[in-house]
């Protein structure tokens, strides 16, 4: 019961303090579940983030679902999930009322100008750290690379990479290449 | 029985849960879809839907399901339009959870993940490329821009937040102070 509450709390801050969701929602997720709790390490978000891609769905639901029935099963993913979208369902539903005030408040502006910023220097330091723990040779620097191409120059689907990424893996795998 | 507000919604929002592959932003195109349907909310509303959920917390998707919800029928529409969005991804991440749980130490998963996490590296350092060209390479009009001041802040903060001392710091903070900058400056 704790921890249901546990869960619900600490998905209710990400949800809360989190502006543009989903990838956004990478250095709030590490700082509560990795770093505060240690619920879960940075390779499972990795892997969590790459099933929320390929099902369907928001993907900061499929990772809070995720999380939450790792730890306390399908209630717990519920918890989590509920904890994620309160916050939204409270602020939108204010805002809704007075949204053109508020868009057109020159101080608010501002202020999301500010934001962004920090949301960039956040997002460029998740990167590096996912970044020294999910390229660990050769061979997965060739595929982070790939996936930032593939991502950037191509337009081949999220969905479409990550699985080749996978087939790649059991490839390699089977031709007895070690991928560490 | 068909006809009620609440009944339409559950319908529709748990169809784009079910069906929108790729997060909020691939809720959009459901969302204008609605309106050829339903007279909830107009075109218009989807953008500044999008808006709002830019300058507000939580999933942009869900934000947009609680907007369009509310705007249909007040605040339980909203609930309920956000309850139908999420439940499709409980029921499959479940079953998802369940069928990799099984399969965790088998070693083709093992070297599946092992190459997919890297791409998903790859994947995350695009989006924040395309964040940097949103919210700091285009200008108010519309047009391309190189904000120096910004780019330069962004650095100051990217270093802040690499001092030893100060990575515990919760990412809020750095939210807070970023407002603050943001109003002193009036950027």
């Amino acid at each position: 019961m704790k921890e249901l509450l546990e869960l619900y709390l600490a998905f209710f801050r990400i949800g809360g303090l989190t502006f543009g969701g989903g990838l956004t929602m990478l250095p709030m997720l590490k700082y509560e579940l990795v770093e505060k709790k240690d619920w879960v390490s940075e390779d499972d978000l990795l892997d969590y983030y790459a099933v929320g891609q390929c099902t369907p769905g928001i993907i900061a639901v499929n990772v809070a679902t995720f999380v939450g029935y790792k730890r306390k099963g399908v209630i717990g993913g519920i918890c989590s999930t509920l904890g994620m979208i309160s916050p939204s369902l409270i602020i939108v539903s204010i805002l809704a009322m007075f949204l053109q005030q508020f868009m057109d408040n020159v101080w608010v502006q501002h202020g999301v100008e500010g934001i962004k910023i920090v949301v960039c220097a956040l997002m460029l330091n998740t990167v590096l750290t996912m970044g020294k723990k999910s390229i660990t040779g050769k061979l997965t620097a060739v595929a982070a690379i790939l996936g930032f191409v593939g991502a950037v120059f191509t337009p081949v689907p999220t969905v479409a990479l990550v699985i080749v990424a996978g087939i790649a893996g059991i490839v390699l795998n089977k031709a007895g290449k070690e991928i560490v | 029985m068909m006809n009620n507000v609440f009944i339409q919604l559950f319908i529709e929002f748990f169809q784009i849960g079910l069906f929108a592959v790729g997060g909020g932003p691939a809720t959009i195109p459901f969302l204008m879809d609605i309106t050829t349907r339903h007279d909830w909310y107009t075109k218009l509303d989807v953008v500044n839907m999008l808006a709002v959920s830019e300058s507000t917390p939580g999933p942009i998707g869900i934000n947009m399901a609680t907007y369009a919800g509310f705007k249909a029928t007040g605040f339980l529409g909203g609930l309920a339009a956000t309850l139908s969005l999420v439940l499709p991804s409980i029921i499959v991440i479940v079953i998802v959870a369940r069928i990799l749980e099984s399969f965790s130490q088998n070693k083709y998963v093992r070297a599946a993940f092992a190459m997919i996490r890297p791409v998903v590296t790859g994947l995350i350092a695009s989006a924040v490329l395309g964040i940097f060209e949103t919210a700091l390479f285009t200008a108010k009009d519309g047009s391309f821009q190189v904000p120096v001041f910004h780019l330069a802040l962004v650095g100051v903060f990217f270093g802040l937040m690499n001092v030893k001392k100060l990575k515990k710091i919760h990412p809020f903070f750095w939210m807070v102070a970023g407002v603050v900058l943001g109003i002193v400056f009036r950027m």
